[in-house]
């Protein structure tokens, strides 16, 4: 019998890689004067930009699919690899269906290319989002919803429709159901691994960063009809959490080879930003909707390396899901120099070996091309946690 | 940045004056525990020690011991301890010095022990890092943490938002939690006085900077310029000795001036100016005197530099303004060098090359930093097509001596300096040659050596 979810995940699989665009360009076809602005991991608030009319599109960099010619002459060696294939992309013309990219601060590297950008592409919308790291809704919050006006503005200053409250709540509700969808889908992978592979998983949410909200729902909904289709038996596997590959992403290859090692990986943050907020964003009576997407940042958003944690302690909510999800360990993936990911490491490894959590760790880059090392290392840890219940 | 250059002229009053401010303040932070002083750990961009000053709080900067471990050879044992406990090789080795020396018993650079922190100020200012930093120090310390974020300044301005952002936490988060740990309300108007001090001090340490401008310059912008940061970029910024330091300091400067003299150097005075440089990102501190060396044996003199400009830009106009403290420390650090964005820093090294009539620039990138690091080739690029001015690109890093290649940076120095000798009568209308994109990122240096891509 044909899976019946094989079309579906191909038609994901050639979003993720349709690097040129393509399926952005259609859509400005269809809405004409429509916008569509960029954006850099990890998260931006992307029903503000849907809801005035312009479609967000999440980068994730060239992946193991392009050749860097240019992008390496703005880099040295000891920067990770994301910002070389990003800006060869966009030297390469790649990125001509954008009207404009917005720079999350997440890191140094993004910071920094978004100034890189103004003078690359001076006639480009570029804008940096400095998120807050102050979580009072006075000060952080406060601070938020400008910023988020000030981008409003400066977006219908190129052609954007006005930000209006109710077609923000509108698309406050969309992500809303998108969301809902996602963590139904997550659920599914936790109990059925089997049913759904991480990698496949993976392809589904990672195409709505260049979709629509609406569209995007559509294609996950689809996509769990079409699992629950499957007849499956259960497969013993070792169960894991793999964290640290919030911004550059490993190489597709690279997934599926850690599934092949015995891995089912239950939890990920490879998409975080489609999951950032933990739970829907609700708008109280009479609250500006604004009001309700910052808050929902400073009370909802998910721990990250990008994240100030204040005064509770790192990795303990890493340790919290590891049980939730009934996994049996965690693989921290982190891209070579990913400041945020590796200095969060040790503190992450620590909390993990207190809590008698099985972990190991490995370094990618997204075009790395050799990775029996890493199935080695991946499928050793999977025997080690199966045969003793820890890695060896 | 403390420790003085010994073979500087000892005579020199502000030296004196800036080691008896370090020994009494180490001397201080040895006694705060039997003395009942409380201690803040924090970093130099955006440092808010007016604030700690007038609560009798005693500073430490971290940043200032790896720089410190760095100079004296320790920082190598410091980075292996650190990475030994599963601290990454790929990142900032500021971060795993300072680690590796708490690990190691916390000494500090004058030998007694750094007492720990009662309160960790995570001045959050144009560096990621500084977060994490702070994230593994609590861990280690067990300590409360207060966080100052400060927006960046993508375009070059202020705008009141930001301000008003910094200013909220600053009134609402960070003299409340001061406060609670030197159990006393702050004094405003001892405040304001500190920060009249500062205002004094920035007077006359913008007016050692210009000093560059003469011919030949009195002092050396970069690796001179780091001992004159050293009291306004760590403890001392709103105090009496401080503005002793740089009064005395600028005197110093501008008698040199009169008499016509070049800086001083690891080996005296420099007798002769062949080149000025400006220069772009931190120095190398493990190597501290054989890089200036490099520089100062073949004549070249660095007349500006921005690594000086992280803990405060103050030659293009801030001082901290006492009738509107809070305002202005928000602006001091909205202002640090590293929270400016690429074309903002763009800016400011041309105006430096014109300002202080630069025969070229050179760009010190450093591995641990992506904060100054990511977009320097690009702006290697800029800068030679809007001034016309020849750029050089080393690379180097802070405090691990692994990545500090003697031999390859000297050669690399030497190159640049000869292509500045070779465009000696040339104008800065004279074309330079091209750059070419190639698999890796190459300088001007690497292209003529090697004839194009290797
Ligand atoms: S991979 Fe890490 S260091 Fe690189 S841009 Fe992303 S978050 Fe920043
Ligand atoms: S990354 Fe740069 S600015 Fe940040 S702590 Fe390290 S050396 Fe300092």
């Amino acid at each position: 019998m044909t899976d019946p979810a094989f079309a579906l995940v191909e038609r994901a699989h050639s979003i993720v890689d349709d690097r040129k665009l393509s399926t952005v360009a259609h859509w400005k076809d269809n809405h004409l004067g429509g916008l569509a602005i960029g954006h850099m991991p990890i998260y931006v608030p992307r029903p503000l930009i849907e809801a005035i009319g312009c479609l967000p599109v999440a980068l994730f960099g060239g992946g193991d699919a392009i050749d860097i010619i240019r992008g390496d002459s703005y880099f040295q060696s000891y920067i990770c690899h994301i910002p070389r294939s990003t800006v060869e992309l966009a030297l390469s013309g790649d990125f001509d269906a954008l009207d404009g990219v917005l720079f999350p601060s997440i890191c140094d590297v993004i910071r920094n290319l978004g100034g890189m950008w103004r003078m690359l592409f001076p006639k480009a919308y570029t804008a940096y989002v400095d998120l807050p790291q102050n979580f009072d809704r006075d000060i952080g919050g406060k601070f938020y919803v400008l910023e988020m006006r000030r981008i409003a503005r400066e977006l219908q200053e190129r052609g954007a429709q006005p930000l209006d409250p109710d077609a923000l709540r509108e698309c406050i509700a969309l992500e809303n159901e998108r969301r809902a969808v996602i963590a139904e889908l997550d659920a599914l992978r936790r109990a059925e691994p089997w049913r759904v592979k991480a990698s496949e998983a993976y392809l589904i949410v990672r195409a709505g960063g260049a979709m629509e909200t609406k569209s995007h729902t559509l294609l996950l909904r689809e996509f769990i009809t079409a699992v629950q289709q499957r007849t499956v038996r259960p497969i013993d596997n070792v169960r894991v959490v793999l964290v640290g590959s919030f911004c550059e992403q490993p190489p597709f290859a690279l997934i599926r080879a850690l599934e092949k090692s015995g891995c089912d990986i239950v939890d990920d943050d490879f998409q975080l930003g489609m999951r950032m907020i933990d739970g829907p964003i609700e708008i109280a009576e009479g609250e500006d909707p604004l009001d309700a997407l910052a808050r929902a940042y400073l009370d909802k958003g998910q721990e990250t390396a990008s994240r100030y944690i204040g005064d509770l302690i790192k990795g303990a909510s890493l340790v919290r899901r590891v049980k939730e999800c009934n996994a049996d360990g965690v693989i921290f993936a982190a891209a070579s120099f990913c400041d945020p990911a590796l200095l969060d490491q040790p503190m992450i490894e620590a909390a993990l070996t207190k809590a008698s959590v099985p972990h190991t760790s490995f370094k990618f880059a997204e075009n790395l091309g050799q990775f029996s090392v890493i199935r080695e290392q991946a499928g050793a840890f999977s025997d080690a946690v199966k045969l003793w219940g820890a890695a060896s | 940045m403390s420790e003085q250059v010994d073979s500087h002229d000892q005579k020199d009053k502000s030296q004196q004056t800036q080691k008896r401010m370090i020994g009494e303040h180490f001397d201080k932070l040895a006694r705060a525990k039997e003395d009942g002083k409380k201690v803040v750990y924090t970093f130099v961009p955006g440092n808010v020690t007016e604030l700690l000053g007038a609560l009798d709080l005693l500073p430490v900067l971290p940043e200032i011991n790896a720089l410190q471990s760095g100079m004296r050879k320790r920082s190598a044992g410091y980075i292996a301890e650190a990475e030994k406990a599963g601290h990454s090789e790929d990142v900032c080795t500021y971060v795993k010095c300072d680690v590796g020396m708490q690990k190691s018993g916390n000494i500090g650079p004058t030998g007694t022990k750094l007492p720990d922190p009662d309160l960790l100020l995570l001045s959050y200012t144009g560096c990621f890092t500084f977060m994490k930093w702070f994230e593994i120090l609590k861990q280690e310390y067990n300590c409360p943490v207060v966080m100052l974020h400060v927006p960046y300044q993508t375009e070059g301005n202020i705008t009141p938002e930001m301000r008003d952002y910094v200013t909220s936490q600053l009134e609402r988060n960070v003299i409340p939690a001061l406060e609670k740990v030197a159990g006393k309300k702050l004094d405003r108007d001892a405040l304001a006085h500190r920060m009249q001090l500062s205002a004094k001090a920035e007077e006359d340490l913008v007016a050692v900077w210009e000093s560059a401008k003469h011919r030949p310059s009195p002092i050396d912008g970069y690796f001179g310029g780091v001992y004159y940061v050293g009291p306004i970029f760590s403890s001392f910024r709103g105090s009496e000795d401080a503005v002793t330091y740089y009064r005395e300091l600028r005197e110093e400067v501008e008698q040199r001036v009169r008499e016509g003299r070049g800086p001083m150097t690891p080996d005296g005075e420099q007798k002769q100016e062949k080149y000025r440089l400006v220069v772009e990102g931190p120095p190398n501190w493990t190597s501290f005197h054989d890089f200036w060396r490099m520089f100062s044996k073949e004549g070249a003199t660095v007349v500006s530099s921005t690594y000086t400009r992280v803990g405060g830009l103050y030659d293009t106009g801030f001082r901290h303004d006492y009738r509107r403290p809070i305002d202005s420390l928000a602006d001091y650090c909205l202002g640090c060098y590293t929270n400016l964005g690429l074309p903002t820093r763009l800016d400011l090294l041309e105006r430096y090359i014109k300002d202080y009539q630069a025969d070229g620039f050179l760009v010190n990138s450093v591995k641990s930093c992506n904060s100054f690091s990511v977009g320097q080739l690009l702006m290697l690029r800029k800068l030679e097509e809007r001034t016309g001015v020849p750029g050089g690109f080393i690379e180097s890093d802070l405090v691990d001596p692994r990545y500090f290649g003697k031999a390859n940076i000297e050669n690399r120095i030497q190159s640049f300096l000869q292509v500045l000798e070779a465009r000696r009568g040339k104008g800065p209308g004279d074309p330079l040659p091209k750059r070419s994109e190639g698999k890796r990122a190459l300088t001007l240096i690497d292209d003529q050596k090697a004839g194009g891509l290797p």
